[in-house]
């Protein structure tokens, strides 16, 4: 009984490492490939090629001071930010990162747990963090914070029904709830393939739900300075930055083991074929900052709910026909 | 139950690491109070008012909505799973439902509550 336990501790401990390292080298890449798009370099004194600027930025935020101003909520107020960083990191819980493997004559199994609703898990747990949202600018007390919360929650929540929806059509194929048995069902081929119109729905929607460009209109500077952080400093706001980090890569992980195959793919190794999917979908996310102007509020409405809702929902509908009929 | 165990220690660790990278700076950084830094930001000028006054009621609209169609949406999962069973049956029954949330939707887009001005 004891063994199990300290082995998924190991497990979780190793996981939630690499994820943090994961969303420091995000920020290190981001300004790197954004910097070559705009032709410019990025980060080059920090390290050779500038590669211990994540870890100078880290040192920074822990030493700066940390401001409380004197009008906000102080329970809310420091609650927000780990109600952002910890859905996004217990999001992780259920992703297969690589099939069941021997070593040491043991098993092993590369996820933390394997629950037979593990979707739903996610979608449930990704939504909470939409109340460390919320909870910030409530709590901040300023106009800014207030307005850029507000913006987001609506946003959240439009965006959040596009992708309940696109996600039940490889839900349909696969039959199953459970990400592991939803990645053995695409051993033949992925989903991506029957159901590229979900797969596009998908990452507009996985961009729009985490406040990324074009969708970041939560946190835009040229209106509302930076929306719903504004009033956090040091550590604080550092826990804001990586739950909107480590949000990008659930909804990444989530994108490549409902659309993309998981694990699977001919010749490397199982592992390698995830990371390489995972960080093919975090370019994407780059590639579109890089690339679109940032919408406008009633643009990103109608966008999300006569658009993608209607195209998603249709998805289904063919989707739950063809199925009847080829079975 | 078992199967939920290491989501809640995930969770606890998760909290942990969070509350430690939070407080631990707290020994090396600097401390001084000064009125004006601890008020609230507004470009610099004095604040005029408290912040927690009416906003729009455009976004109580967009919850409203959220709130019928997630359910909905919950409603289909079950029935995505369950569909290599229940055959027919479960494909009629489902889109007389989808019709009429369809007809739902349609009804909000002419009322104009998708409308955002």
């Amino acid at each position: 009984m004891l063994l199990p336990i300290v082995f998924t501790i190991i497990k979780i401990l190793i996981i939630v490492t690499v994820i943090l390292l994961a969303v420091a080298y995000m920020t290190y890449a981001e300004r790197k490939v954004i910097g070559a798009m705009q032709v410019r370099l990025g980060p080059t004194h920090t390290g050779p090629y500038g590669l211990l600027q994540p870890i100078a930025d880290a040192v920074k935020l822990i030493a700066k001071e940390d401001l409380t101003p004197d009008m906000v909520d102080r329970p809310v107020f420091i609650i927000a930010p780990l109600l952002t960083m910890v859905p996004a990191l217990a999001g992780f819980a259920v992703i297969p990162f690589a099939d069941n493997f021997t070593m040491f004559g043991m098993e092993i199994k590369p996820y933390i747990t394997d629950l037979n609703i593990g979707l739903l898990y996610v979608l449930a747990i990704s939504s909470v963090g939409t109340y460390g949202v919320i909870m910030s600018g409530w709590a901040s007390n300023s106009k800014y914070a207030l307005l850029g919360s507000l913006r987001s929650s609506a946003q959240v929540l439009s965006y959040e029904t596009a992708m309940g929806l696109s996600l039940v059509a490889p839900v349909l194929l696969a039959g199953s709830l459970s990400l592991r048995e939803i990645t053995l069902a695409q051993a033949g081929m992925w989903f991506v393939v029957p159901q590229i119109v979900a797969f596009v729905v998908y990452v507009i929607a996985a961009v729009a739900e985490t406040n990324r460009a074009p969708f970041d209109l939560a946190e835009a500077e040229t209106e509302i300075v930076a929306g719903f952080h504004v009033e956090y400093s040091s550590m604080k706001f550092a826990l804001f930055f990586l739950g909107e980090y480590a949000n990008m890569y659930l909804v990444s992980t989530i994108a490549t083991v409902m659309f993309l195959g998981g694990w699977n793919g001919p010749l490397l190794p199982p592992l390698v074929w995830f990371v390489i999917k995972v960080l093919f979908i975090m370019f994407i996310f780059l590639w579109l900052r890089a690339t679109l102007p940032r919408l406008r509020f009633d643009q990103l409405m109608s966008l999300g709910w006569k658009v993608l809702i209607p195209i998603a929902l249709a998805n289904l509908m063919i989707t739950a026909i063809v199925v009847h009929i080829v079975r | 139950m078992n199967e939920y165990l290491p989501v809640a220690i995930l969770m606890l660790i998760a909290g942990a690491v969070g509350a430690i990278m939070m407080f631990v700076g707290g020994l090396i950084r600097p401390k001084k109070y000064d009125k004006v830094k601890s008020s609230v930001y507004e470009c610099g000028m004095p604040e005029f008012s408290d912040a927690r006054k009416r906003y729009n009621v455009r976004f109580y609209i967009v919850a409203l909505l959220f709130v019928l169609f997630d359910v909905e949406i919950v409603f289909l999962y079950p029935w995505a799973v369950a569909f290599g069973d229940i055959g027919l049956y479960g494909l009629v029954a489902m889109f007389l439902f989808l019709i009429i949330l369809v007809i739902g939707f349609l009804y909000e887009w002419k009322k104009g509550a998708l409308e955002w001005v």
